[in-house]
Protein backbone atom coordinates (compact mmCIF):
# COMPACT_ATOMS: atom_id res chain seq x y z
CA UNK A 1 0.00 0.00 0.00
CA UNK A 2 2.63 2.59 1.02
CA UNK A 3 6.26 2.01 -0.47
CA UNK A 4 9.21 4.45 0.45
CA UNK A 5 11.76 3.71 -1.69
CA UNK A 6 15.70 4.77 -0.68
CA UNK A 7 14.63 8.63 0.60
CA UNK A 8 17.24 11.01 1.72
CA UNK A 9 16.03 13.85 3.62
CA UNK A 10 17.70 16.48 4.59
CA UNK A 11 17.35 19.85 6.90
CA UNK A 12 18.85 22.60 4.84
CA UNK A 13 22.57 21.21 4.48
CA UNK A 14 22.27 17.95 7.23
CA UNK A 15 21.38 14.66 5.80
CA UNK A 16 18.81 13.10 8.91
CA UNK A 17 17.67 10.04 6.52
CA UNK A 18 20.18 7.97 4.73
CA UNK A 19 19.20 5.99 2.15
CA UNK A 20 15.21 4.29 3.99
CA UNK A 21 13.18 2.10 1.93
CA UNK A 22 10.27 0.15 3.69
CA UNK A 23 6.78 -0.49 3.10
CA UNK A 24 3.35 -0.95 4.49
CA UNK A 25 0.84 -3.71 3.12
CA UNK A 26 -2.83 -3.06 2.99
CA UNK A 27 -3.93 -3.75 6.45
CA UNK A 28 -1.10 -4.08 8.17
CA UNK A 29 0.28 -2.47 11.51
CA UNK A 30 3.66 -1.26 10.78
CA UNK A 31 6.05 0.11 13.21
CA UNK A 32 9.22 1.99 13.57
CA UNK A 33 11.48 2.05 16.48
CA UNK A 34 14.42 4.26 17.37
CA UNK A 35 16.31 6.16 19.54
CA UNK A 36 14.96 10.23 20.08
CA UNK A 37 16.61 12.07 17.00
CA UNK A 38 16.87 8.53 14.79
CA UNK A 39 14.77 10.14 12.75
CA UNK A 40 11.31 8.72 12.91
CA UNK A 41 9.22 12.12 12.60
CA UNK A 42 11.39 13.09 9.47
CA UNK A 43 10.26 9.67 7.57
CA UNK A 44 6.81 10.56 8.75
CA UNK A 45 6.46 14.50 8.04
CA UNK A 46 8.22 13.07 4.69
CA UNK A 47 5.51 10.90 3.90
CA UNK A 48 2.61 13.36 4.35
CA UNK A 49 4.77 16.37 2.36
CA UNK A 50 5.90 18.37 5.16
CA UNK A 51 9.07 17.48 3.73
CA UNK A 52 10.42 16.76 0.67
CA UNK A 53 12.76 13.57 -0.23
CA UNK A 54 16.36 14.92 -1.90
CA UNK A 55 16.00 11.87 -3.69
CA UNK A 56 14.52 8.82 -3.30
CA UNK A 57 10.33 8.01 -4.51
CA UNK A 58 7.34 7.78 -1.99
CA UNK A 59 4.63 5.40 -3.45
CA UNK A 60 0.86 5.23 -2.25
CA UNK A 61 -1.10 2.62 -4.41
CA UNK A 62 1.35 2.78 -6.87
CA UNK A 63 1.35 6.82 -7.07
CA UNK A 64 4.26 9.02 -6.43
CA UNK A 65 3.10 11.23 -3.67
CA UNK A 66 5.91 13.09 -3.01
CA UNK A 67 5.63 15.59 -5.68
CA UNK A 68 2.01 16.31 -4.70
CA UNK A 69 1.09 19.02 -2.22
CA UNK A 70 0.67 17.98 0.90
CA UNK A 71 -2.41 19.50 2.01
CA UNK A 72 -4.24 16.69 -0.77
CA UNK A 73 -2.48 13.72 0.59
CA UNK A 74 -5.51 13.70 3.15
CA UNK A 75 -7.86 13.62 -0.15
CA UNK A 76 -5.98 9.86 -1.42
CA UNK A 77 -6.81 8.54 2.07
CA UNK A 78 -3.47 9.29 4.08
CA UNK A 79 -3.84 11.38 7.95
CA UNK A 80 -0.72 11.95 9.88
CA UNK A 81 -1.03 11.90 13.68
CA UNK A 82 1.22 14.34 14.48
CA UNK A 83 3.87 14.33 17.47
CA UNK A 84 2.90 16.55 20.69
CA UNK A 85 -0.95 16.62 18.92
CA UNK A 86 -0.82 19.88 17.22
CA UNK A 87 -4.51 20.64 17.51
CA UNK A 88 -6.06 23.75 17.12
CA UNK A 89 -5.92 24.78 20.71
CA UNK A 90 -8.20 27.53 20.46
CA UNK A 91 -11.09 26.18 19.16
CA UNK A 92 -13.54 23.49 20.46
CA UNK A 93 -13.34 19.61 20.63
CA UNK A 94 -16.12 19.48 18.08
CA UNK A 95 -14.40 22.07 16.12
CA UNK A 96 -11.07 20.21 15.76
CA UNK A 97 -13.25 16.67 14.79
CA UNK A 98 -14.50 18.88 11.64
CA UNK A 99 -11.18 20.38 11.12
CA UNK A 100 -10.48 16.43 10.43
CA UNK A 101 -13.36 16.33 7.68
CA UNK A 102 -12.48 19.35 5.15
CA UNK A 103 -12.92 16.91 2.10
CA UNK A 104 -16.02 16.60 0.63
CA UNK A 105 -16.34 12.72 1.13
CA UNK A 106 -15.50 13.27 4.89
CA UNK A 107 -17.42 15.98 5.22
CA UNK A 108 -21.28 14.15 4.01
CA UNK A 109 -20.61 11.90 6.91
CA UNK A 110 -19.25 14.66 9.36
CA UNK A 111 -21.83 14.02 11.71
CA UNK A 112 -22.30 10.10 11.41
CA UNK A 113 -18.32 9.65 11.69
CA UNK A 114 -18.54 12.32 14.90
CA UNK A 115 -20.41 9.62 16.54
CA UNK A 116 -18.67 6.71 15.96
CA UNK A 117 -15.62 9.26 17.26
CA UNK A 118 -17.35 9.87 20.46
CA UNK A 119 -18.29 6.13 20.23
CA UNK A 120 -14.50 5.46 20.51
CA UNK A 121 -13.95 8.35 23.11
CA UNK A 122 -16.67 8.81 24.71
CA UNK A 123 -14.82 11.74 26.92
CA UNK A 124 -14.59 13.32 23.84
CA UNK A 125 -18.59 13.94 23.88
CA UNK A 126 -18.85 15.40 27.11
CA UNK A 127 -16.60 17.66 26.48
CA UNK A 128 -17.64 18.93 23.03
CA UNK A 129 -17.94 22.21 23.29
CA UNK A 130 -14.73 22.31 25.79
CA UNK A 131 -11.56 24.82 23.88
CA UNK A 132 -8.86 22.09 23.07
CA UNK A 133 -6.27 23.99 24.55
CA UNK A 134 -7.55 23.23 27.57
CA UNK A 135 -8.25 19.37 27.99
CA UNK A 136 -5.84 17.14 29.32
CA UNK A 137 -2.95 14.62 27.70
CA UNK A 138 -4.62 12.39 27.35
CA UNK A 139 -7.74 13.78 26.12
CA UNK A 140 -6.09 15.56 23.60
CA UNK A 141 -4.37 12.42 22.17
CA UNK A 142 -7.78 10.99 21.93
CA UNK A 143 -9.01 14.29 19.88
CA UNK A 144 -5.93 13.97 17.95
CA UNK A 145 -6.98 10.41 16.45
CA UNK A 146 -10.36 11.88 16.47
CA UNK A 147 -9.59 14.86 14.16
CA UNK A 148 -7.75 11.98 11.93
CA UNK A 149 -10.07 9.76 11.87
CA UNK A 150 -12.67 12.21 10.71
CA UNK A 151 -10.90 11.61 7.27
CA UNK A 152 -12.29 8.12 6.79
CA UNK A 153 -8.19 7.46 6.22
CA UNK A 154 -7.15 4.30 4.48
CA UNK A 155 -3.68 4.97 6.32
CA UNK A 156 -3.40 6.32 9.39
CA UNK A 157 0.41 7.01 10.61
CA UNK A 158 1.03 8.10 14.41
CA UNK A 159 3.51 10.30 15.76
CA UNK A 160 3.93 8.69 19.30
CA UNK A 161 0.65 8.57 20.47
CA UNK A 162 1.81 7.30 23.94
CA UNK A 163 4.05 10.43 25.04
CA UNK A 164 3.15 12.00 28.11
CA UNK A 165 0.30 9.42 29.07
CA UNK A 166 -0.29 7.64 31.85
CA UNK A 167 0.33 3.23 31.88
CA UNK A 168 -3.59 2.83 31.75
CA UNK A 169 -4.22 5.70 28.73
CA UNK A 170 -1.12 3.92 27.04
CA UNK A 171 -2.83 0.38 26.68
CA UNK A 172 -6.54 2.31 25.95
CA UNK A 173 -4.31 4.03 23.07
CA UNK A 174 -3.15 1.01 21.72
CA UNK A 175 -6.67 -0.97 22.11
CA UNK A 176 -7.80 1.87 20.15
CA UNK A 177 -5.43 1.57 17.47
CA UNK A 178 -5.73 -2.26 17.22
CA UNK A 179 -9.34 -1.72 17.17
CA UNK A 180 -8.84 1.11 14.24
CA UNK A 181 -6.58 -1.84 12.05
CA UNK A 182 -9.50 -4.60 12.91
CA UNK A 183 -12.00 -1.94 11.36
CA UNK A 184 -10.18 -2.13 8.06
CA UNK A 185 -7.38 0.62 8.05
CA UNK A 186 -3.81 -0.02 7.76
CA UNK A 187 -1.81 1.64 10.47
CA UNK A 188 1.93 2.92 10.62
CA UNK A 189 3.19 3.82 14.17
CA UNK A 190 6.26 5.79 15.15
CA UNK A 191 6.97 4.37 18.99
CA UNK A 192 9.27 4.71 21.70
CA UNK A 193 7.33 2.20 23.74
CA UNK A 194 8.69 -0.22 22.24
CA UNK A 195 7.35 -3.34 24.04
CA UNK A 196 3.75 -2.22 23.79
CA UNK A 197 4.34 -1.16 19.81
CA UNK A 198 5.65 -4.52 19.09
CA UNK A 199 3.22 -6.50 20.37
CA UNK A 200 0.58 -4.83 18.77
CA UNK A 201 2.79 -4.44 15.38
CA UNK A 202 3.04 -7.16 12.41
CA UNK A 203 6.22 -6.19 11.41
CA UNK A 204 8.59 -3.16 12.51
CA UNK A 205 11.72 -1.42 11.37
CA UNK A 206 14.08 -0.48 13.50
CA UNK A 207 15.78 3.03 12.66
CA UNK A 208 19.38 4.07 14.08
CA UNK A 209 20.88 7.27 12.94
CA UNK A 210 18.51 7.83 10.12
CA UNK A 211 19.31 4.35 8.56
CA UNK A 212 17.34 1.21 8.64
CA UNK A 213 19.39 -1.26 10.67
CA UNK A 214 16.97 -3.99 10.97
CA UNK A 215 13.51 -5.41 9.92
CA UNK A 216 11.15 -8.65 11.33
CA UNK A 217 7.88 -9.19 12.64
CA UNK A 218 6.48 -7.81 16.05
CA UNK A 219 7.47 -11.03 17.58
CA UNK A 220 10.72 -11.84 16.07
CA UNK A 221 11.67 -8.14 17.32
CA UNK A 222 10.99 -8.90 20.83
CA UNK A 223 12.97 -11.82 21.13
CA UNK A 224 15.80 -10.36 18.86
CA UNK A 225 18.99 -9.28 21.64
CA UNK A 226 20.02 -6.07 19.98
CA UNK A 227 16.26 -4.73 20.19
CA UNK A 228 15.88 -6.55 23.97
CA UNK A 229 19.20 -4.56 24.88
CA UNK A 230 19.25 -1.45 23.43
CA UNK A 231 15.33 -0.39 23.63
CA UNK A 232 13.31 -2.71 25.97
CA UNK A 233 16.65 -2.58 28.46
CA UNK A 234 16.55 -6.45 29.56
CA UNK B 1 -21.51 66.59 38.52
CA UNK B 2 -24.17 68.87 37.22
CA UNK B 3 -26.35 67.95 34.26
CA UNK B 4 -24.35 69.73 31.57
CA UNK B 5 -21.24 67.68 32.97
CA UNK B 6 -23.22 64.66 32.53
CA UNK B 7 -24.65 65.61 29.55
CA UNK B 8 -21.00 66.15 27.85
CA UNK B 9 -19.70 63.01 29.52
CA UNK B 10 -22.28 60.77 28.29
CA UNK B 11 -22.38 62.49 24.62
CA UNK B 12 -18.35 61.75 24.89
CA UNK B 13 -18.83 58.16 25.46
CA UNK B 14 -21.82 57.81 22.71
CA UNK B 15 -19.30 59.46 20.20
CA UNK B 16 -16.19 57.00 21.37
CA UNK B 17 -17.99 53.80 20.98
CA UNK B 18 -19.69 54.68 17.65
CA UNK B 19 -16.07 55.67 16.75
CA UNK B 20 -14.58 52.75 18.00
CA UNK B 21 -17.01 50.41 16.04
CA UNK B 22 -15.57 51.81 12.96
CA UNK B 23 -11.98 51.13 14.27
CA UNK B 24 -12.63 47.89 15.50
CA UNK B 25 -13.82 46.92 11.64
CA UNK B 26 -10.26 48.42 10.78
CA UNK B 27 -8.56 46.38 13.27
CA UNK B 28 -10.06 42.85 12.95
CA UNK B 29 -9.08 42.96 9.11
CA UNK B 30 -5.08 43.83 10.35
CA UNK B 31 -5.53 41.47 12.88
CA UNK B 32 -6.79 38.59 10.79
CA UNK B 33 -3.96 39.00 8.30
CA UNK B 34 -1.22 39.33 11.12
CA UNK B 35 -2.68 36.15 12.47
CA UNK B 36 -2.73 33.85 8.90
CA UNK B 37 0.66 35.47 7.24
CA UNK B 38 2.23 36.76 10.23
CA UNK B 39 2.95 39.85 9.18
CA UNK B 40 1.83 43.25 10.15
CA UNK B 41 0.31 44.92 6.50
CA UNK B 42 1.30 48.59 6.70
CA UNK B 43 -0.60 49.27 4.15
CA UNK B 44 -3.70 48.61 5.59
CA UNK B 45 -4.77 52.63 6.10
CA UNK B 46 -3.84 53.11 2.28
CA UNK B 47 -6.33 50.08 1.16
CA UNK B 48 -8.85 51.79 2.98
CA UNK B 49 -8.29 55.24 1.54
CA UNK B 50 -8.53 53.21 -1.85
CA UNK B 51 -12.23 52.34 -1.16
CA UNK B 52 -12.77 55.74 -0.16
CA UNK B 53 -11.96 57.10 -3.38
CA UNK B 54 -13.65 54.48 -4.85
CA UNK B 55 -16.79 55.49 -3.11
CA UNK B 56 -16.22 59.48 -3.91
CA UNK B 57 -16.03 59.10 -7.41
CA UNK B 58 -19.42 56.69 -7.48
CA UNK B 59 -20.93 59.29 -5.42
CA UNK B 60 -20.11 62.27 -7.70
CA UNK B 61 -20.17 60.61 -10.91
CA UNK B 62 -23.22 58.45 -10.56
CA UNK B 63 -25.21 59.60 -7.38
CA UNK B 64 -24.15 56.35 -5.53
CA UNK B 65 -24.94 56.53 -1.31
CA UNK B 66 -21.73 55.73 0.22
CA UNK B 67 -23.59 53.50 2.15
CA UNK B 68 -24.51 51.54 -0.94
CA UNK B 69 -21.08 51.79 -1.93
CA UNK B 70 -20.20 48.88 0.62
CA UNK B 71 -20.95 46.53 -1.72
CA UNK B 72 -19.51 47.52 -4.40
CA UNK B 73 -16.20 49.10 -2.73
CA UNK B 74 -15.62 45.77 -0.45
CA UNK B 75 -16.36 42.87 -3.18
CA UNK B 76 -13.21 44.88 -4.93
CA UNK B 77 -11.45 45.39 -2.04
CA UNK B 78 -11.54 41.61 -1.65
CA UNK B 79 -10.14 40.93 -5.13
CA UNK B 80 -7.30 43.53 -5.11
CA UNK B 81 -6.34 42.47 -2.08
CA UNK B 82 -6.03 38.89 -3.57
CA UNK B 83 -3.90 40.46 -6.01
CA UNK B 84 -1.08 42.26 -4.11
CA UNK B 85 -0.94 38.71 -1.72
CA UNK B 86 -1.14 36.78 -4.66
CA UNK B 87 1.59 39.16 -7.49
CA UNK B 88 3.19 41.19 -4.62
CA UNK B 89 3.70 39.91 -1.09
CA UNK B 90 3.94 36.20 -2.53
CA UNK B 91 6.82 36.22 -4.72
CA UNK B 92 8.53 37.56 -1.50
CA UNK B 93 7.55 35.04 0.77
CA UNK B 94 8.67 32.38 -1.52
CA UNK B 95 12.05 33.96 -1.32
CA UNK B 96 14.02 31.88 1.57
CA UNK B 97 16.88 34.57 2.06
CA UNK B 98 14.50 37.37 2.77
CA UNK B 99 13.08 37.51 6.25
CA UNK B 100 9.88 38.54 7.28
CA UNK B 101 11.01 42.32 8.34
CA UNK B 102 10.94 42.42 4.14
CA UNK B 103 7.73 41.39 3.64
CA UNK B 104 6.20 44.28 6.34
CA UNK B 105 8.77 46.34 4.22
CA UNK B 106 7.11 45.46 1.22
CA UNK B 107 3.81 46.55 2.46
CA UNK B 108 4.95 49.95 3.19
CA UNK B 109 6.05 49.98 -0.26
CA UNK B 110 3.01 49.39 -1.52
CA UNK B 111 1.19 51.75 1.17
CA UNK B 112 3.59 54.51 -0.26
CA UNK B 113 2.85 53.74 -3.86
CA UNK B 114 -0.89 54.08 -3.62
CA UNK B 115 -0.84 56.98 -1.87
CA UNK B 116 1.33 58.73 -4.35
CA UNK B 117 -0.58 57.23 -7.13
CA UNK B 118 -3.83 58.69 -5.42
CA UNK B 119 -1.91 62.50 -4.98
CA UNK B 120 -1.27 62.23 -8.58
CA UNK B 121 -3.51 61.50 -9.86
CA UNK B 122 -6.79 63.49 -7.55
CA UNK B 123 -4.01 65.92 -6.20
CA UNK B 124 -3.99 66.22 -2.47
CA UNK B 125 -6.76 68.40 -2.11
CA UNK B 126 -8.95 67.55 0.84
CA UNK B 127 -12.97 66.26 -0.39
CA UNK B 128 -15.64 65.28 1.42
CA UNK B 129 -19.27 63.95 -0.02
CA UNK B 130 -22.00 65.73 1.02
CA UNK B 131 -24.90 63.58 1.91
CA UNK B 132 -27.95 65.02 2.78
CA UNK B 133 -28.06 63.65 6.10
CA UNK B 134 -24.29 64.86 6.51
CA UNK B 135 -25.69 66.38 9.83
CA UNK B 136 -29.12 64.57 10.92
CA UNK B 137 -29.49 63.95 14.44
CA UNK B 138 -32.23 62.13 16.63
CA UNK B 139 -32.51 63.69 19.70
CA UNK B 140 -33.27 62.01 23.05
CA UNK B 141 -35.77 64.80 24.13
CA UNK B 142 -38.13 63.73 21.05
CA UNK B 143 -38.61 60.34 22.67
CA UNK B 144 -38.89 61.32 25.76
CA UNK B 145 -40.14 64.75 26.65
CA UNK B 146 -38.79 64.93 30.21
CA UNK B 147 -35.67 63.52 30.11
CA UNK B 148 -33.37 65.17 32.51
CA UNK B 149 -30.39 65.47 29.87
CA UNK B 150 -30.42 65.88 26.67
CA UNK B 151 -28.57 63.44 24.23
CA UNK B 152 -28.02 63.99 20.61
CA UNK B 153 -27.50 61.06 18.17
CA UNK B 154 -25.96 61.50 14.96
CA UNK B 155 -27.55 60.04 11.71
CA UNK B 156 -24.85 59.10 9.82
CA UNK B 157 -22.44 57.79 12.73
CA UNK B 158 -25.31 55.50 13.73
CA UNK B 159 -25.85 54.04 10.84
CA UNK B 160 -21.87 53.40 9.82
CA UNK B 161 -22.03 52.05 13.69
CA UNK B 162 -24.69 49.70 12.72
CA UNK B 163 -23.37 48.51 9.36
CA UNK B 164 -20.12 47.50 11.33
CA UNK B 165 -21.56 45.43 13.95
CA UNK B 166 -23.81 43.94 11.27
CA UNK B 167 -20.71 43.32 9.38
CA UNK B 168 -18.25 42.09 12.29
CA UNK B 169 -21.50 39.60 12.93
CA UNK B 170 -21.10 38.65 9.68
CA UNK B 171 -17.69 37.81 9.56
CA UNK B 172 -18.11 36.10 13.15
CA UNK B 173 -20.60 33.47 11.29
CA UNK B 174 -17.82 33.08 8.65
CA UNK B 175 -15.40 32.46 10.86
CA UNK B 176 -17.08 29.87 12.94
CA UNK B 177 -19.26 28.59 11.52
CA UNK B 178 -18.04 27.82 7.79
CA UNK B 179 -15.39 25.56 6.74
CA UNK B 180 -13.38 27.91 4.83
CA UNK B 181 -13.62 30.14 8.11
CA UNK B 182 -12.62 27.63 10.74
CA UNK B 183 -9.59 26.47 7.90
CA UNK B 184 -8.45 30.25 8.23
CA UNK B 185 -8.69 30.14 12.10
CA UNK B 186 -6.91 26.76 11.87
CA UNK B 187 -4.19 28.00 10.12
CA UNK B 188 -3.33 30.98 12.23
CA UNK B 189 -3.46 28.74 14.79
CA UNK B 190 -1.24 26.03 13.48
CA UNK B 191 -0.14 26.00 9.92
CA UNK B 192 1.76 22.49 9.39
CA UNK B 193 -1.48 20.72 11.42
CA UNK B 194 -3.90 22.58 8.89
CA UNK B 195 -1.79 21.49 5.95
CA UNK B 196 -2.36 17.86 7.36
CA UNK B 197 -5.82 18.07 7.64
CA UNK B 198 -5.80 19.21 4.36
CA UNK B 199 -6.15 22.99 4.37
CA UNK B 200 -4.58 24.74 0.91
CA UNK B 201 -2.95 27.03 3.39
CA UNK B 202 -2.02 29.29 0.11
CA UNK B 203 -5.53 29.81 -0.69
CA UNK B 204 -5.97 30.84 3.04
CA UNK B 205 -3.55 33.30 2.55
CA UNK B 206 -4.99 34.63 -0.47
CA UNK B 207 -8.59 34.82 0.90
CA UNK B 208 -7.47 36.50 4.34
CA UNK B 209 -5.40 39.23 2.37
CA UNK B 210 -8.91 39.30 0.42
CA UNK B 211 -11.28 39.70 3.15
CA UNK B 212 -9.12 42.51 5.28
CA UNK B 213 -8.46 44.50 2.44
CA UNK B 214 -12.21 44.41 2.21
CA UNK B 215 -12.74 44.83 5.80
CA UNK B 216 -10.68 47.84 5.85
CA UNK B 217 -12.24 48.81 2.46
CA UNK B 218 -15.79 48.72 4.00
CA UNK B 219 -14.85 50.49 6.79
CA UNK B 220 -13.75 53.37 4.47
CA UNK B 221 -17.04 53.74 2.93
CA UNK B 222 -18.58 53.83 5.97
CA UNK B 223 -16.29 56.75 7.02
CA UNK B 224 -17.29 58.56 4.06
CA UNK B 225 -20.48 60.63 5.24
CA UNK B 226 -18.75 61.22 8.44
CA UNK B 227 -14.84 62.25 7.39
CA UNK B 228 -13.21 63.65 4.73
CA UNK B 229 -10.94 62.32 1.94
CA UNK B 230 -7.38 63.10 0.99
CA UNK B 231 -4.46 61.02 -0.30
CA UNK B 232 -2.40 60.65 2.93
CA UNK B 233 -5.29 60.00 5.02
CA UNK B 234 -4.25 55.98 5.15
CA UNK B 235 -0.62 56.51 6.90
CA UNK B 236 -2.99 58.11 10.17
CA UNK B 237 -5.55 55.06 9.91
CA UNK B 238 -2.49 52.19 9.29
CA UNK B 239 -1.18 53.37 12.65
CA UNK B 240 -4.68 52.97 14.11
CA UNK B 241 -4.88 49.71 12.81
CA UNK B 242 -2.01 48.66 14.35
CA UNK B 243 -1.99 50.31 17.57
CA UNK B 244 -5.57 48.56 18.06
CA UNK B 245 -4.07 45.22 16.97
CA UNK B 246 -1.02 45.36 19.63
CA UNK B 247 -4.15 46.54 22.21
CA UNK B 248 -5.91 43.67 20.89
CA UNK B 249 -3.42 41.29 20.69
CA UNK B 250 -1.91 39.99 17.81
CA UNK B 251 -3.99 37.89 15.74
CA UNK B 252 -7.31 38.09 18.20
CA UNK B 253 -10.78 39.17 16.52
CA UNK B 254 -12.36 39.99 19.74
CA UNK B 255 -9.08 41.32 21.37
CA UNK B 256 -9.39 43.43 17.87
CA UNK B 257 -12.70 44.44 18.59
CA UNK B 258 -12.29 45.10 22.27
CA UNK B 259 -9.25 47.32 21.45
CA UNK B 260 -11.20 49.29 18.75
CA UNK B 261 -13.90 50.17 21.39
CA UNK B 262 -11.06 51.21 23.52
CA UNK B 263 -9.52 53.11 21.05
CA UNK B 264 -12.72 55.35 20.43
CA UNK B 265 -13.53 55.73 23.63
CA UNK B 266 -10.13 56.86 24.75
CA UNK B 267 -9.98 59.20 21.60
CA UNK B 268 -12.85 60.64 22.23
CA UNK B 269 -12.71 61.47 25.95
CA UNK B 270 -9.07 63.38 25.12
CA UNK B 271 -10.59 65.06 22.70
CA UNK B 272 -13.54 66.47 24.92
CA UNK B 273 -11.43 66.95 27.79
CA UNK B 274 -8.25 67.34 26.80
CA UNK B 275 -8.75 69.33 23.71
CA UNK B 276 -9.49 68.46 19.74
CA UNK B 277 -5.61 68.32 18.79
CA UNK B 278 -4.66 65.88 21.60
CA UNK B 279 -6.11 62.55 20.15
CA UNK B 280 -3.13 61.31 18.56
CA UNK B 281 -1.49 61.89 21.75
CA UNK B 282 -3.99 59.75 23.66
CA UNK B 283 -3.43 57.12 21.15
CA UNK B 284 0.42 56.91 21.81
CA UNK B 285 -0.13 56.83 25.35
CA UNK B 286 -2.32 53.98 25.12
CA UNK B 287 -0.15 52.24 22.70
CA UNK B 288 3.34 52.67 25.13
CA UNK B 289 0.86 51.83 28.00
CA UNK B 290 -0.06 48.97 26.21
CA UNK B 291 3.20 47.41 25.23
CA UNK B 292 4.24 48.08 28.54
CA UNK B 293 1.59 46.90 30.95
CA UNK B 294 -0.12 44.42 28.70
CA UNK B 295 2.21 42.96 26.33
CA UNK B 296 -0.17 40.53 25.11
CA UNK B 297 -2.95 42.98 24.71
CA UNK B 298 -6.57 42.12 25.64
CA UNK B 299 -6.12 38.48 24.01
CA UNK B 300 -3.83 37.17 26.81
CA UNK B 301 -6.73 38.50 29.45
CA UNK B 302 -9.10 36.42 27.48
CA UNK B 303 -6.80 33.50 26.69
CA UNK B 304 -5.99 33.24 30.75
CA UNK B 305 -9.81 33.42 32.00
CA UNK B 306 -10.96 30.45 29.19
CA UNK B 307 -8.04 28.68 29.67
CA UNK B 308 -8.42 28.95 33.80
CA UNK B 309 -5.08 30.12 34.55
N1 LIG C 1 13.52 21.45 11.81
C1 LIG C 1 14.72 20.86 11.95
N2 LIG C 1 15.84 21.50 11.59
C2 LIG C 1 17.04 20.91 11.71
N3 LIG C 1 17.23 19.69 12.20
C3 LIG C 1 16.15 18.99 12.59
C4 LIG C 1 14.83 19.55 12.50
N4 LIG C 1 13.95 18.64 12.96
C5 LIG C 1 14.68 17.57 13.33
N5 LIG C 1 16.00 17.76 13.12
C6 LIG C 1 17.08 16.81 13.39
O1 LIG C 1 16.83 15.65 12.64
C7 LIG C 1 17.13 14.49 13.39
C8 LIG C 1 15.94 13.57 13.39
O2 LIG C 1 14.85 14.21 14.04
P1 LIG C 1 13.43 13.54 14.23
O3 LIG C 1 12.54 14.56 14.82
O4 LIG C 1 13.02 12.91 12.98
O5 LIG C 1 13.76 12.42 15.30
P2 LIG C 1 12.79 11.40 16.02
O6 LIG C 1 13.30 10.05 15.71
O7 LIG C 1 11.40 11.69 15.70
O8 LIG C 1 13.09 11.71 17.55
P3 LIG C 1 12.09 11.79 18.80
O9 LIG C 1 11.90 10.39 19.24
O10 LIG C 1 12.86 12.57 19.82
O11 LIG C 1 10.83 12.44 18.36
C9 LIG C 1 17.55 14.97 14.76
O12 LIG C 1 18.95 14.93 14.82
C10 LIG C 1 17.07 16.39 14.83
O13 LIG C 1 17.93 17.19 15.60
MG1 LIG D 1 9.82 12.41 16.73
Amino acid sequence: MLKVKDIDVFYGDVQVIWGVSFHVKKKEIVSLIGANGAGKSTILKTISGLLRPASGEVLFEGRPIHTIKPFKLIEMGIVHVPEARRLFVEMTVEENLDMGSLKAEAKKRREQTKEMVFELFPRLKERRRQIAGTLSGGEQQMLAIGRGLMSLPRLMMFDEPSLGLAPILVKEIFNVIKRIRDEGTTVLIVEQNVKQTLSIADRAYVLENGRIVMEGTGEEMLRNEHVKTAYLGV
Amino acid sequence: MDAVQVEVLLQTLIAGILLGGLYALIGIGMTLIMGVMKIINLAHGELMMVAMYLAYWLFVLFNIDPYLSVFIAAPLMFFFGMAIQKYLINPVLKVESILPENQVILTVGIGMVLANLATILFTSDYRSVPVEYASDAWYLSDFWRDSPVELSLSVPWSISFLFAVVITVALWFFLTRTDTGKSIRATAQDMDAAVLMGVNVERMRLITFGLGAALVGAAGCLFIPIYYLYPALGGRFTLIAFVITILGGLGSTVGAIIGGLILGIFESLTATYVGMGWAPVGRFAIFIAALIFLPGGVASILRRQRLGK
